[in-house]
């Protein structure tokens, strides 16, 4: 085991991540109620660790898609926190300048093309990022995410195909969280059908594997970038986790009646970051002083972009009518 | 030296064809994609040649309508310009979620940090018993989307110029042709902008000039329309004919000074009635030129029921230059034009545009 992250750069870069990830989405949840953060806000606490171990294989001239729980996505590949926040509050600087809130982040400075609102509809959109870079003979991949959900969508069969027919550099990462909102996997798929099988059999190479385990994630990673990068085609990746708080907005609601406590419980046992940290202990020359050192750090950019989006002016109203067209050339 | 502007009579099929070709040779971010696109009918020729000449940018492909629309857009959001074809019209509304969450979107929604340079040929059947999902006229609802342009050429020059100026227009454009326009004649130049006849694809245009009452057309309309037109100037009716070309946006400011000049408003559309661009046009100009008129404007569009499919059922479901005749006259005239215009009813079977259309689609 001991050998499954030995670059020291990529234990403390996903470290950081993990940390950026669960201390802002915190913050964000602790401060909602105080209704400046004024859209649907889907929070990713739990599930930090598969973005977490992927980014960083990853370059910038790689492209990310995501959905309506975006945040750990952008994050993870580098999206700027201070322009998440600010759209989050609603603010003229925010990556998508107020027009989109949480559920439409976009960075292409850092290949970050975009999050939508629509289940299963950037899954196209990534394979159309791919086809562009295999057309282009790029030598980059685009990393679709979804969830359990997503798999139950026409497009997502549809990309599938296509990407498989064309050997497009692209990923597929199912974050499994049990969930489609309220409603439990075992209510909307076969119980004995899994759904890596499921993208196998559609002829994606596919990998499965415990999502709150980092090392295991960057492991399985690592095979399905290496796989990408030599031309083999497309991969699907599934990985199990876990939502903590409700599908959408900042509390716990293991007491509503779909989810037990237990269940909960349970998993926040496989809570993603300690393990990772007492792997770490064990398995690195990263100590409990090196992680306190950097959450601290971390937590001071953290503050930093809540500070820039309360700070940040509003949009002026009438530019409301701005965009609806483009009258310039894309570069 | 080759004489640019000179002019040659092509059909609007081969007008589309030039433009393909025109489009993917001045730019390698141009690819085309279709079912069917390099299969023995070329979606009716208009891709004739396309692939042999450009193999790495022009292919089939699969029967999955929603997300090879959203894999074109994300190819467009990464500086390409796709441009995807399908037979039907009917077809492409699988892909809605695609279209109006994301194609028409995507630029607003991002703050204008991207575009979706994505040009969508949906081809409108009609006759022959295409029936009640192969004949849709949808125009309105694409152009009900913010977000998105939509076309509708009625000649060989503006199908060239159009199709060109949508590939390479920043914004999602749906580009309507009417399967019946396919074989229209008309002189095209090499380079449509040094067409006598040249409009931008944004702009209206009048088709012939009158004093008693404007007609705005689209689509296959505009040819029932000129005839219609011809007619009515041989009983000392001055008709003012505005071909639309473009859905979305209106070219208001040609529609508004022609009846200023005319006060009077008769707007034609291929689609249903209810919620048609012509009941649009008919209250936006009611709105705005309402001192002008003479008379209440009015719309010939079709009526809220689908095609049917059988020869018996579609003999009265289509108008054509007799029926827009009868209301110019009625409405410039104030009495009914009687037989006046019944030369006008095309001879020979009602379902097909001519005697050379064998079906079956």
């Amino acid at each position: 085991m001991n050998t499954l992250i030995d670059n020291t750069q990529h234990q403390r870069e996903i470290l950081n991540k993990l940390y950026l990830i669960r201390d802002l989405e915190e913050k964000i949840a602790a401060h909602y109620s105080e209704g400046k953060m004024r859209c649907p806000t889907h929070l990713s606490i739990g599930q930090e660790g598969a973005p977490a171990a992927l980014s960083v294989l990853l370059s910038d001239k790689d492209f990310a898609v995501s959905t309506h729980r975006a945040h750990a996505h952008y994050l993870a590949k580098g999206g700027c926190p201070n322009a998440m926040m600010a759209e989050i509050f609603g603010k003229a600087t925010g990556c998508s300048g107020g027009r989109g809130g949480s559920m439409h982040l976009i960075d292409e400075n850092v290949g970050f093309k975009g999050s939508t609102a629509i289940v299963g509809n950037t899954i196209p959109v990534g394979v159309g990022l791919a086809l562009s870079q295999k057309m282009r003979k790029q030598d980059n991949l685009t990393v679709v995410y979804l969830g359990d959900g997503a798999t139950e969508e026409g497009s997502f069969y549809e990309s599938a195909n296509f990407a498989v027919l064309k050997s497009l550099p692209v990923i597929f990462v199912c974050e499994n969280n049990l969930y489609s909102v309220y409603t439990g996997l075992e209510k909307r798929q076969p119980k004995d059908r899994k759904i890596h099988q499921l993208a196998e059999s559609i002829g994606l190479k596919s990998f499965h594997g415990d999502g709150n385990d980092v090392v295991q994630s960057y492991q399985i990673f690592q095979n399905a970038v290496n796989h990408i990068k030599q031309g083999n085609g497309p991969c699907f990746v599934e990985l199990e986790t876990y939502r903590w708080r409700e599908h959408c907005g900042p509390n716990y609601d293991n007491h509503i009646g779909y989810r037990s406590e237990q269940e909960f419980l349970t998993w926040q046992q496989k809570e993603p970051i300690a393990r990772f940290e007492q792997w770490l202990n064990e398995n690195s020359q990263l100590s409990t002083n090196d992680f306190s050192a950097s959450r601290a750090n971390i937590n001071t950019k953290i503050e930093q972009a809540f500070k820039f989006a309360s700070e940040s002016p509003f949009p002026k109203a009438h530019t409301m009518k701005n965009h609806v067209y483009s009258e310039q050339h894309n570069d | 030296m080759i004489n640019t502007n000179q002019l040659s009579e092509i059909t609007y099929v081969e007008a589309l064809n030039q433009a393909l070709f025109l489009a993917m040779k001045k730019s390698e971010d141009v690819f085309c994609y279709g079912l069917g696109i390099d299969d023995p009918g070329r979606i009716f020729a208009t891709t004739k040649g396309l692939v042999e000449e450009f193999p790495e940018r022009v292919f089939d492909m699969p029967t999955a309508e929603n997300s090879m629309t959203g894999i074109g857009i994300g190819a467009a959001i990464a500086g390409m310009r796709p441009v995807m074809v399908h037979q039907r019209l009917d077809f492409f509304l699988l892909a809605l979620d695609q279209l109006i969450n994301n194609a028409a979107k995507w630029h607003y929604m991002f703050d204008g940090k991207r575009s979706v340079p994505l040009t969508i040929r949906l081809l409108i059947g009609r006759g022959w018993g295409q029936g009640p999902t192969h004949a849709q006229n949808l125009q309105a609802l694409f152009a009900h989307i913010p977000g998105l342009k939509v076309v509708m050429p009625s000649t060989p020059n503006d199908a060239k110029s159009m199709l060109l100026e949508s590939i390479y227009d920043d914004n999602p454009v749906v580009f309507l042709e009417h399967r019946w326009l396919h074989n229209q004649l008309g002189t095209v130049a090499e380079e449509p902008e040094n067409h006598p006849d040249y409009l931008p694809m944004d702009k209206a245009r009048v088709v012939t000039q009158g004093e008693d009452i404007t007609i705005v057309s689209m689509s296959y309309l505009t040819i029932e329309a000129i005839r219609a037109v011809n007619s009515l100037k041989e009983q000392g009716i001055s008709a003012e004919l505005i071909d639309l070309r473009s859905i979305k946006p209106i070219d208001w400011a040609t529609l508004s000074l022609s009846v200023k000049k005319t006060g009077r408003l008769l707007v034609l559309d291929s689609g249903a009635t209810t919620g048609s661009v012509a009941g649009d046009i008919v209250s936006t100009l009611v709105e705005k030129e309402f001192t002008a008129l003479k008379t209440a404007p009015q719309r010939l569009a079709m009526p809220d029921i689908p095609e049917p499919t059988s020869y018996a059922l579609t003999k009265d479901y289509y108008f054509g230059a007799k029926e827009i005749a009868d209301k110019a006259h009625q409405m410039v005239i104030s009495v009914s034009a009687g037989d006046v215009y019944t030369h006008l009813v095309k001879e020979g079977h009602h379902d097909v545009p001519g005697d050379y259309f064998k079906g079956p689609f």
